[in-house]
């Protein structure tokens, strides 16, 4: 595993272990911690913290034939798994498993000077997509309107705030603008989620906007 | 929290059920947090058990959950249904379940409970965090009709169970952080607590009480790096 310098924020990774945020991030999230010891140790943490707000919240009765209900339950189904870590692949489990597959299975639809990009279904609420940035070309300059957070899972990019490798994960918000340059090598393939479509600096991709939904 | 909820520790164990002639509804004596009394209705007769904790090397619960997963026993999973179904139910009520989904949504937790009692790890989680988790996920699931997807699991070993002393440093450590969490000041542990019951999506609240969003995070971040130092990092 490389180095990781950039990591998920504290709010977020709270905002996940609440279960407050939005399916498009917390896809980028899962995906992130897959990759991130770090970032897996403190939302184990939050998590506990999550227990001990549980069971300090109170007591409410449960209805008479509950345990007889649950058993019910329980009688109905098999056994859960747990998202055992990929065997093959450059994807993480949770990203395998919207795709149905690794990179094989990305259906890109081309956005542009050489950018491809493929739109994950979720719930509805923001977005998130896998981008194609081939090595040396660039995302158009652009600012968020709200949150984008953009996770590198092949090679790497740099903008006006730093360099991006694989695993890091990039927190961007009203405040920046950036042009993101996918460096000489392979070629970088992020995930990137949003809650707001994205403001364009120049005319033309902002013509193009409507139609590619970034 | 109750002030003996973080010296409850003494509780002996005679192991045994007894009948409990009280009225006292189920799970509701605070200072049980590590198992020592709970009470569990079965049928119309409620039941009083005073579990083992002097057993220096198994935490709390992990028995009951090894019994379900290696002997689907019923009597384990009464126990901890007992003690930890009423916290989850209210747990989701305070989070904004009415009463009826609140209770359909706990008997999901706890059957999930059962189902996944083969990927408990004691040395990764409590069973109190293990259940949170659960419920959490369930709520994402069935009340708010989403998903949140899970980070992949850390490659497996061999198919053994824990280091009990890794499992009880664990419940050590997570004991610390709810007496940190205690210890808080109270805007501080409210804020904290309004985070878990999804009342703490930052904009809304900057909305709705008109403080600006660096407040919050900072006060948020504040009362994490407390908690960090009080738990030794």
């Amino acid at each position: 595993m490389t180095q990781i310098k950039h990591h998920l924020t504290d709010a977020i990774l709270m905002a996940y272990a609440t279960g407050s945020l939005t399916e498009a991030f917390s896809l980028v999230v899962a995906t992130h911690v897959s990759l991130c010891d770090d970032c897996r140790a403190q939302l184990a943490e939050l998590d506990a913290l999550g227990g001990e707000v549980m069971m300090t919240a109170g007591s409410v009765d449960l209805d008479e034939d509950a345990f007889a209900a649950t058993l019910a339950l329980i009688a109905q189904d098999q056994k859960s798994t747990a998202l055992r870590p990929r065997k093959t692949g450059i994807f993480p489990t949770p990203l395998q498993s919207y795709l149905g597959g690794d990179l094989d299975a990305v259906k890109w639809r081309r956005v542009g000077g050489g950018v491809k990009q493929m739109i994950l279904n979720t719930d509805g609420v923001g977005s998130v997509r896998l981008l194609y940035i081939p090595a040396g070309m660039s995302v158009p300059d652009h600012g968020h309107r709200g949150l984008e957070m953009t996770l590198v899972l092949q090679g790497a990019f740099r903008d006006e705030t730093d360099r991006f490798a694989v695993g890091d994960v990039e927190v961007a918000n009203e405040d920046l603008n950036h042009t993101p340059i996918a460096e000489d090598g392979p070629d970088c393939i992020c995930l990137a989620a949003t809650d707001a479509p994205l403001r364009f600096n120049t005319l033309l991709p902002r013509l193009a906007q409507p139609f590619v939904r970034i | 929290m109750e002030k003996n909820d973080l010296t409850a520790r003494t509780g002996r164990n005679d192991g045994m059920l007894m009948e409990n002639s009280s009225l006292a509804t189920v799970g509701v004596i605070a200072s049980d947090r590590y198992g020592q009394h709970s009470t569990i209705a079965i049928g119309r007769t409620e039941y009083r058990r005073v579990t083992d904790t002097s057993d220096p090397t198994m935490p709390a619960w992990v028995a009951e959950i090894y019994a379900i997963r290696d002997h689907q026993d019923q009597k384990a999973f009464a126990r901890i249904f007992g003690h930890f179904g009423p916290r989850v139910k209210a747990f989701l009520m305070r989070s904004g379940a009415a009463p009826d989904v609140a209770e359909e949504c706990t008997q999901e937790v706890m059957a999930t409970l059962w189902r996944k009692a083969h990927l408990f790890d004691p040395s990764r989680a409590s069973a109190a965090t293990w259940i949170y988790s659960i419920a959490r996920n369930k709520q994402i699931d069935m009340i708010r009709k989403s998903r949140r997807p899970e980070p992949e699991d850390l490659p497996w070993g061999p198919e053994a169970d824990p280091d009990p002393g890794e499992a009880l440093t664990l419940q050590e450590e997570t004991a610390k952080l709810g007496q940190a969490l205690a210890a808080l000041p109270e805007k501080q542990r409210d804020l904290i607590q309004r985070a878990y019951f999804g009342d703490l999506s930052h904009s809304e609240i900057a909305e709705q009480t008109g403080l600006p969003l660096g407040t919050i995070k900072s006060r948020i971040r504040l009362a994490l790096d407390r908690l960090r130092h009080a738990m030794g990092n």
